[in-house]
């Protein structure tokens, strides 16, 4: 009834929380996109969609990027379209393999920034050991985008063995994140015009396959992973809680925060979890595997300062806990509304 | 956020961030909360005022380790809750003027009005910027000099100040494109008010504290003198509000009402000098319209005479429409502290954050927001 209320009308138009990651944009993929293109592989809403060609499984993913500002302290929109669709394919499990790349240019952007961006996807595919095979561009009247805009997609190939999915957590898993929290999303806002506030930090944006992959071969009982990059933490949590129709419980000390992010946080009126990541990834994994694969996330470079964070129970399906500092409960929820456009 | 701002660039993040977690210490927090438990040995029902407390009492969830003896209930301190049905629909139609750009601290941005909100106005081609700072509003106005840059003026006493610099200082630089939507509000009229009405029953007030940092402890006094209640100025981190409650509680069980300041790193008895300066130079006390409770005389903050060049309201001189509110919306019972978001029959079904339905649904500061986002 909730949907039907906001998206019946012929006059109801799209609002930019229906781009933020949030409670909003998941209504619309589930009531527009899903709905229409219904099909077996889309229906899991991972990450990827993965299929098999005789007998080879392989993921294949797509994402457009329009992160503003274009250049940001550690990284840029380049960067970005590298890593996060390289993100998206590891966090089923796949070894990334080929990337296209397409740019939607606005009429008068700078040759030197336009190569800037290249030279950094050139950098970051080599990191990733991905290649990049086919592209296009489209160049645009002013106005009718802001700046650039990249989409790319790709394809990786799955490990025999290797079934990793959102629907897969279990109760007593245990919740693993890869580092701190929150570093993208405030490198973003401190480069923002009319926000600008000087801090150290800078994105945390990187590829995770290489990570991925060692995690793989520590142990096979990995069950979920996800990068938490739009919406945070707080909405990758929520939808592997729904995803796999279990509750989430997250202890909020053990959660590793950066004191700038902190520090920000308290000025702005945000909470970390909500805020984007680019360079770090949940893992849900059985218990018994669990001291291994933090061990192994540690001793990796992308994985330092991980930490588990909680664990998954039966109950209450769907949500996630969080308890707090002194000692009590509350729920946290996805968010809602769009406190940080176009960070991604 | 202006004394945040100074406290980190005086002392550093990492100061400053053990410095607030002093005040969220588990440890630090269970004799006082023992200490609650032991005396409240009968229902005592307390109402915390702003809409910042409502949020860190959920946010901690500091209902389930009270007493159950112990009832929190949020009152009208949510400054975009508040805000009538008739200036969220005048706000919709300044943004219709040509050539209008509105500047709004985000909270406003999706207060559904009678027909539209901000946020729908915005997807039909309407220029509506979020701000974080009125004097970001007046950078705009200075860039773009051929748009009417119009800023929506919404808080109460702690808010207000600022915006009455940023008031005198486009004055002061001759700005002819830039004005302001006054729908301030001053709180201790309402708190009478609210009383006055006699609906709800009430054993002492949480205090805010960032409107008493401003104002000062004195014009609260008639709350203990004339109404016999206790009262305490509170701070916003878990340990201060659960200190608070403990003087409450002691005040009520020793019968002893007064207004103490829980909150001595921000408030003393007379306030901010200064900002009540700055308040008095730009706005004068005005009746003003107040949702779900009604017309509260000399709690809003109209301009100056002197001012009305930068009176949005005067300037565009827009006629007031009917406005009309969702029949089933009872925001304004909420509001005046006599029904749970829960209670309500659309929370949580037809009314959640993603398609609210009232006000309180949509402000961070909204009790049904903090209700249904942390499940308190």
């Amino acid at each position: 009834m909730k949907q039907d209320a906001m998206m019946n009308s012929s006059e109801d138009r799209i609002l930019l929380a229906h781009g933020s990651g949030g409670e909003l944009s998941h209504q619309l993929v589930a009531e527009i996109f899903a709905k229409s293109f219904q099909n077996p592989l889309l229906q899991p809403l991972d990450d990827s969609a993965v299929f098999s060609v005789e007998g080879t499984r392989w993921a294949f993913t797509t994402d457009s990027y329009v992160v503003t500002p274009i250049f940001f302290p550690g990284g840029d929109i380049g960067k970005l379209a590298v890593c996060g669709t390289v993100n998206d394919l590891a966090m089923s499990g796949a070894q990334p393999l080929f990337l296209s790349a397409a740019f939607i240019i606005e009429e008068g952007f700078l040759f030197s920034d336009l190569k800037r961006i290249v030279r950094s996807m050139k950098e970051t595919a080599a990191e990733a050991g991905v290649s990049i095979i086919t592209g296009d561009t489209k160049v645009v009247n002013r106005g009718a985008a802001d700046r650039v805009f990249i989409n790319t997609a790709g394809v990786g190939r799955i490990p025999p063995g290797i079934h990793i999915s959102g629907h897969n957590a279990l109760p007593g898993d245990k919740v693993l994140i890869s580092g701190t929290i929150g570093d993208h999303g405030v490198a973003i806002l401190s480069a923002r015009e009319g926000l600008e506030f000087s801090t150290t930090l800078v994105s945390d944006c990187v590829p995770l396959n290489l990570l991925v992959k060692k995690l793989l071969t520590l142990s096979p009982q990995i069950h979920s992973l996800r990068d938490p990059t739009r919406g945070g933490l707080s909405s990758t949590l929520n939808e592997l809680a729904r995803q796999s129709g279990v509750g989430i419980w997250v202890v909020e000390n053990s959660i590793p925060v950066k004191e700038e992010v902190r520090g920000a946080c308290e000025l702005l009126g945000f909470e970390p979890w909500n805020l984007a990541n680019e360079g770090k990834l949940v893992a849900i994994v059985a218990s018994e595997a669990a001291e291994a694969i933090l061990g192994g996330m540690k001793d990796h470079p992308l994985g330092r300062e991980a930490a588990i964070i909680g664990e998954v129970k039966e109950a209450p399906p769907g949500k996630v806990v969080l308890r707090t500092p002194i000692g009590s409960t509350r729920l946290l929820d996805m968010l809602v509304g769009e406190p940080l456009p176009r960070i991604c | 956020m202006f004394f945040l701002s100074v406290l980190c660039a005086l002392c550093g993040y990492n100061d400053f961030m053990k410095y607030i977690d002093e005040y969220r210490d588990g440890e630090k927090a269970r004799p006082v909360i023992e200490e609650i438990h032991r005396l409240a040995d009968q229902p005592i029902r307390l109402m915390e005022v702003c809409g910042t407390h409502t949020v860190a009492i959920a946010r901690y969830g500091l209902r389930n380790v009270l007493p159950p003896t112990i009832e929190l209930i949020s009152g009208p301190g949510c400054p975009v809750c508040v805000t009538s049905q008739s200036d969220v629909d005048l706000m919709i139609s300044l943004s219709r003027v040509p050539g209008a750009i509105i500047a709004t601290f985000g909270d406003m941005v999706r207060v559904p009005g009678s027909d539209s909100s901000l946020d729908r106005a915005r997807a039909q081609g309407r220029d509506i910027r979020v701000v974080y700072s009125p004097l970001d509003g007046m950078k705009i106005a200075a860039a773009e000099p051929q748009k009417k840059v119009i800023f929506l003026g919404v808080g109460f006493e702690t808010t207000a100040p600022t915006i009455a610099a940023t008031v005198l200082e486009a004055r002061r630089q001759g700005l002819k494109n830039f004005s302001v939507f006054s729908a301030h509000k001053t709180v201790p009229r309402a708190l009478k008010a609210l009383l006055e009405l006699g609906e709800v029953k009430l054993n002492g007030f949480l205090l805010p504290g960032h409107v008493s940092a401003i104002i000062g402890s004195r014009p609260y006094e008639f709350l203990s003198q004339d109404y016999g209640l206790p009262c305490v100025i509170s701070g916003f981190e878990p340990l201060d509000i659960l200190q608070s409650v403990l003087m409450l509680v002691r005040q009520f069980k020793n019968r002893t009402p007064r207004v103490e300041i829980q909150y001595r790193r921000g408030v003393d008895e007379q306030g901010n000098r200064k900002a009540q300066e700055m308040m008095a130079r730009a706005f004068q006390p005005s009746d003003v319209e107040w949702r779900g409770i009604g017309c509260i005389p000399g709690t809003g903050l109209a301009f100056r005479e002197e001012l009305a060049d930068l009176d949005a309201v005067r300037i565009f001189d827009l006629p007031r429409v009917q406005s009309r509110e969702n029949p089933g919306c009872r925001c304004g019972e909420v509001l005046r502290g006599i029904l749970r978001p829960r209670e309500c029959r659309m929370f949580a079904e037809a009314c959640t954050p993603e398609n609210p339905i009232g006000p309180c649904m949509v402000s961070f500061e909204g009790s049904c927001a903090a209700a249904y986002k942390y499940g308190s």
